[in-house]
């Protein structure tokens, strides 16, 4: 049950693709213990999950619902599942590239626009040009396809 | 729920990736009546040997660093040079929000002795009363993040300074002892690198773009530099954070500020303005409580609300 709930800013994505679902355990006594973590130190989204499991998992006869929240190991947009890229990108969203393991030490400057291989989630051409790094949501970057011009969103690598 | 169930709609052409928030589930429009614990379900035991209350006090350090800078970029919404620069400041201003309620919220669980008392039936969570019930006095933020925008340029400039001190912190501190402030770091680090990239993208723009957004970035970065020794001055709760394995020293953050810092000048072609650097005032500066006007404007502004309503439910 808890995989249906869906993310509150993209109702495409399940929060189980968008990898904020990390464990669900059904307690001795019957009551359900669901652990999730956030995609961004600010997402304002959160309460919103946090709502919607508990109500769906009520809905469903759990009476005792409890939502955790785990900060460690940060997410990534790397936990994105191959089913939720593959509905962002039909969608119209182009979904991030890998990212990763977070490297240790000083992180390097990056004074020119970042290079991503993106491509239009719409004709799948590339390149696509970077309108803007920050999106109207903090997960987005802003592109507009270099051959259809249609401007999209690139879920950013993080 | 079958992944393939999404695409029975698949033939419509007006579909929206949207489509989903609208019809069926009304409760979607009544998210926002509850406080919610950003920590709730955290494990927020203390690791051996950590001073709680030293502990306590650098949270609220590193968090109102974090609230004030964000209550300064957000008030560039609806003001910003264009729109895409309008959101980018917006987003970062949430990223530093947030992190600045994980901070608060940690400091609260560390040792509730921080946090300002309320009347007995008061809503308010720890983590707003820390940030709308203190004075500017119990603040502890550099000053850095509280004087005025000025102008985009003032503000770029101020904003490479800051999230460059900013990264270089949280890089070190996912090495904390505290798994909390580890994991609040780790988290930071991938956003403020967003945060670094932009300032010093922008800074670059100006300096090599016109004559008068030359002249107005360097004229910011001269108001911002005297502010720059007092990130690296170790306050005594942060000399005992970094001896208890949980905290920075921020002496040791100066030569990778200044490598990062003096990069962005010289690509920019800019010499770096000699500074003389703000004092201190009655012995102490702003990690002390030792703040300028500004804060108690900024503050006068972010609080007024919460404080005429103490029981306010939002």
């Amino acid at each position: 049950m808890a995989a249906t709930v869906t993310d509150p800013e993209l109702p495409v994505l399940t929060l189980e693709d968008l990898g904020v679902l990390r464990e669900v355990e059904v307690v001795d006594d019957g009551g359900v213990v669901v652990t999730i973590t956030p995609t961004y130190s600010g997402c304002p989204a959160m309460a919103a999950m946090r709502d919607d499991l508990v109500r769906v998992l009520r809905a469903a006869g759990h009476d005792r619902v409890e939502v955790r929240t785990a900060l460690h190991p940060a997410w990534s947009s790397d936990w994105i599942s191959e089913a939720g890229r593959a509905k962002l990108r039909r969608h119209g969203i182009s979904p991030p590239g890998a990212r990763g393991p977070a490297a240790a030490g000083p992180v390097p400057l990056t004074l020119l626009p970042r290079q991503r291989a993106v491509a239009c989630p719409r004709c799948e051409a590339v390149p696509a040009e970077l309108v803007s790094e920050f999106g109207p949501t903090a997960c987005t970057a802003l592109y507009r396809c270099g051959a259809c011009l249609e401007p999209f969103e690139h879920l950013k690598e993080i | 729920m079958n992944p393939e169930t999404h695409e029975t709609h698949q033939t419509d052409p007006h579909e929206s990736v949207y489509d989903g928030l609208l019809g069926g589930d009304d409760a979607h429009w009544a998210f926002g009546t509850d406080f919610e614990d950003p920590l709730a379900g955290v494990d927020t035991t203390l690791p051996a040997g950590a001073d709680a209350h030293a502990l306590a006090r650098y949270c609220l350090m590193l968090g109102d660093d974090a609230l004030v800078a964000s209550h300064r970029l957000s008030e560039w919404c609806s003001n910003a040079p264009d729109l895409e620069d309008d959101i980018a400041l917006a987003n970062i201003a949430l990223d530093l929000l947030g992190q600045a309620r994980l901070l608060l919220a940690r400091a609260a669980a560390a040792d509730p002795e921080v946090v300002p008392a309320l009347p007995e039936d008061s809503p308010v969570p720890p983590e707003d009363a820390l940030a709308f019930f203190r004075d500017d006095l119990a603040f502890r933020n550099v000053r850095l993040v509280e004087i005025q925008n000025g102008d985009f340029g003032q503000t770029i400039a101020r904003l490479l300074v800051l999230s460059t001190h900013r990264l270089a912190l949280l890089e070190r501190l996912r090495e904390s002892t505290d798994p909390v402030l580890a994991a609040i770091a780790a988290k930071g680090v991938a956003e403020v690198t967003y945060h670094r990239d932009y300032a010093g993208r922008w800074f670059l723009t100006l300096a090599q773009g016109t004559e008068q957004s030359r002249t107005r970035v360097v004229a910011g970065l001269e108001v911002v530099l005297p502010h720059y020794d007092e990130l690296f001055a170790t306050h005594p709760v942060e000399a005992t954070g970094a001896q208890q394995g949980w905290g920075v020293d921020p002496a040791a953050l100066r030569a990778e500020v200044d490598v990062v810092l003096d990069q962005v000048l010289a690509t920019s072609g800019v010499e770096r303005p000699q500074a003389k650097q703000v004092g201190r005032v009655a012995g102490g500066a702003g990690r002390d409580g030792r703040h300028t006007e500004a804060l108690s404007k900024l503050l006068a502004q972010m609080q007024s609300v919460a404080r005429a309503h103490p029981r306010g439910q939002w």
